[in-house]
């Protein structure tokens, strides 16, 4: 089931098409990779999602509903690109402030605040301001403030840019426990190891439009150029190489990158291999990694854009 | 509506509880006070106990000055001049007064010796002490009867009265009702109004902004702030209203109105201390319940009507702060004009600069409040006033509605600098 579903969404600026035309479906529980280049349009686009902005037209429906910014927001959690949080506050008062204006009752938001700084161990913080904390310890408290009123919906940008790697993965943990117990998340970056490792579904828009959508196993997949890699035992010579089954790409130190052509199968080149008696040690298929899709698309889409 | 009572209760109590707050509630009140009370303490205290010795060397002033206000003359014909001099102050006397041989035609010739300062107090009461029996003796030798001369003077004053009610009313007293709330007026809106402006510029900056319009509306946002604020300057309103009643109550006890008449007379603070009696004597004939219910009126209206503005030229800003100095220029320059033309009305409150000024809303709330104190409905008729008050709930609606428009869209532009012709565009735009 969808949580949410957009459908030829718009938003044009005087100058420029900052959302032109974009659908798409995020499965319930699922984690939804939003990537693009600078000024692609993804925080216009989040911006929509989150009431923020009105679409010129198009349409965003939530749980099958119409979104409704007045009476939704409150099923929205959005971690905006740039962190904001009242400097001069402290930040017990301040996660509460942001709770109830989410609708939460003092009490149940003092609990869960409780149960937060537990779990992030960071009890002594409550009567801090906001402005005698580290960065990356203000994305903690950024993050609780986003999460404490149990959206269904979850908007993170750029989550994990201030952090380092150990804040980095215990942050990675929450998403992932959070996707657990059924929240779904959007996810905007350009750290593309990042979208590999978490999101189930990614989608790629560049000016304005969306360029790909789908699973991050199925776009690898679509966008495989037939690339192989084995690992020999012997280096072989040149002569027992030559095949009409495959063209050599790079060689390494005891592996080789090659490219199949067309009409042979990963047999043909194993048997070769069999038959020219190159011992093989390792036999792999390389698949395009999101960055380099990424790339080639964003260039792709350029490259269009230059000619028209 | 929750979520706006929530952002009310938050810019209130964190201005509240700053402990400049406290510092600027408390103290500038106190300050004005002290400004009042202890020129006249001082110039009590000095007056109190004056005692003059003088020594008449003509032979035809003994015996004939009057002590006036505190202050005691003594003459002194058993000592030589130079020893009284030196001694005076051995003997409790706080100067020495030497009258010489006088030509009647021309006197002159008259010293007095003292290490201190001498008041204005002192030299008043010394002039007019020789100045009478001067006059007197001329009088005498022109053989002119001092008791018809005295019956002929004539020593008049006015009662200006309320043609409708026969309510004593006083030119001097409205006028410095008319002004103290004119300008009290034209100081909270600018200060509130920067408040307003400095508090959605911080949170803009600070990219809170864009975290709280994904929770609630911009105009709830701007709405909860500018309540918030007006609720600040409420609560300041309502402390000094007690501390000025608390004030008024112990006043007597540092001031009795000869006090405040030397005080007068002490010279520097000699307006206000005069002021301040006139004030007195008419503050119980003015018609308060009106006159502070028009006050938190015009408050509320003006404040309501331009802290709008102030937000929207404040969603405008960027990292810069100094671009924003240029922009409230459009905001600013009424109201100090509005101040000008309010000294103009205090003095003349129903020239027609005065009547339209005080239906204006840019300029209503200071002008109409240096018009009221003149009179309702003497001087300020009951449909002028009404017609005011539309004009100006009429004002801040619209004004809220253009900052509104303003200030959704200024409040989420980042990176760019923003100029106030491109934001007028915003106002008309389609959401």
């Amino acid at each position: 089931m969808n949580l949410l579903e957009v459908q030829h969404l718009k938003k044009y600026y005087a100058s420029h098409k900052a959302v032109d035309d974009i659908s798409f479906n995020i499965a319930q529980g699922s984690i939804f990779g939003l990537l693009g280049p600078n000024g692609a349009g993804k925080t216009t686009l989040l911006r929509m999602i989150t009431g923020i902005f009105y679409p010129d037209s198009g349409s965003i429906l939530l749980n099958g509903k119409h979104f409704d910014p007045t009476n939704d927001l409150q099923a929205i959690g959005y971690m905006p690109e740039e962190r904001g949080l009242y400097k001069k506050m402290p930040v017990g008062e301040q996660i509460l402030y942001l709770a109830q204006l989410k609708g939460l009752d003092k009490k149940t938001a003092n609990a869960r605040i409780k149960y937060w700084f537990d779990k992030f161990d960071i009890n002594t913080w409550t009567n801090k301001k906001v402005d005698e904390l580290s960065k990356g310890m203000q994305q903690k408290v950024q993050f609780i403030s986003t999460v404490l009123h149990e959206p269904k919906l979850l908007i993170l940008d750029e989550p994990f840019s201030g952090l380092d790697p150990i804040n980095s993965n215990l942050l990675k943990q929450e998403i992932f426990n959070l996707s657990k117990n059924g929240t779904t998340i959007i996810f905007s970056t350009h750290r593309m190891e990042q979208v590999e490792e978490i999101c189930d579904h990614i989608m790629l828009v560049n000016k304005g439009q969306k360029i790909l959508d789908g699973s991050v196993k199925q776009i690898r997949q679509d966008f495989k150029q037939g690339l192989f890699r084995i690992g020999v035992g012997v280096m072989p010579n040149a002569a027992q190489m030559a095949t009409w089954h495959f063209t050599i790409v790079s060689i390494d130190d005891h592996s080789f990158t090659l490219k199949l052509n067309p009409d042979s199968t990963t047999n043909d080149i194993l048997l070769h291999f069999i038959r020219q008696e190159i011992p093989v040690t390792y036999f792999e298929e390389l698949l395009p990694s999101i960055n380099e899709v990424f790339i080639s698309q964003v260039q792709l889409t350029e490259n269009v854009a230059a000619t028209a | 509506m929750n979520k706006i009572y929530l952002i009310i209760q938050r810019e209130f109590l964190s201005r509240v509880r700053k402990r400049s707050f406290l510092i600027v509630t408390v103290l500038v009140p106190l300050a004005f006070a002290a400004m009042i009370i202890v020129p006249a303490l001082l110039a009590g205290n000095s007056n109190s106990s004056t005692k003059v010795a003088v020594v008449d060397n003509s032979g035809k002033f003994t015996g004939q000055f009057k002590d006036i206000k505190h202050t005691y003359f003594k003459f002194i014909a058993d000592q030589p001049l130079d020893s009284l001099k030196r001694h005076y102050a051995d003997q409790g006397y706080s100067g020495v007064l030497l009258i010489p041989e006088i030509d009647l035609e021309r006197p002159s010739g008259f010293e007095y010796y003292s290490e201190a300062q001498a008041s204005i107090g002192l030299e008043h009461a010394i002039t007019s002490n020789l100045n009478s029996v001067i006059e007197k003796m001329r009088m005498e030798v022109n053989g002119i009867d001092k008791a018809k001369v005295d019956a002929i003077r004539a020593d008049v004053t006015v009662e200006f009265k309320d043609s409708k009610d026969e309510k004593k009313g006083s030119s001097a007293a409205s006028f410095v009702l008319g002004y103290a709330s004119g300008f009290t007026m034209y100081f909270m809106l600018l200060l509130f109004g920067t408040s307003v402006m400095r508090g959605v510029m911080e949170e803009k900056v600070s990219r809170i902004a864009e975290v709280m319009i994904s929770s609630v509306r911009p105009f709830q946002l701007m709405m909860g702030k500018i309540i918030g604020i007006a609720a600040v300057g409420l609560l300041q309103f309502l402390i000094w209203g007690i501390l000025l009643i608390l004030l008024s109550m112990a006043l007597p006890m540092f001031m009795s109105p000869e006090t405040l008449q030397t005080a007068n007379q002490a010279g520097s603070n000699a307006e206000m201390a005069e002021a301040m009696q006139k004030f007195s004597f008419v503050l119980g004939k003015i018609n308060w319940a009106l006159f502070i219910g028009c006050f938190l009126f015009y408050f509320l209206g003006g404040y309501l009507f331009y802290s709008s503005l102030y937000a929207a030229v404040g969603s405008l800003a960027n990292e810069d702060a100094s671009d924003i100095q240029q922009m409230t220029l459009p905001l600013t320059a009424p109201i100090i004009i509005s101040s000008i033309i309010l000294v103009k009305a205090v003095a003349d409150p129903t020239s027609s600069l005065a009547v339209w000024a005080s239906i204006i809303p840019f300029s209503s709330p200071l002008v109409m409040m240096a018009r009221i104190p003149a009179g309702v409905p003497g001087t300020v008729p009951y449909w002028q006033l009404l017609l005011s008050m539309v004009v100006l709930i009429g004002g801040f609606i619209a004004s809220t509605w253009i900052a509104g428009r303003i200030y959704r869209t200024g409040i989420l532009m980042y990176g760019k600098k923003i100029t106030l012709k491109e934001a007028t565009k915003w106002i008309f735009s389609k959401s």
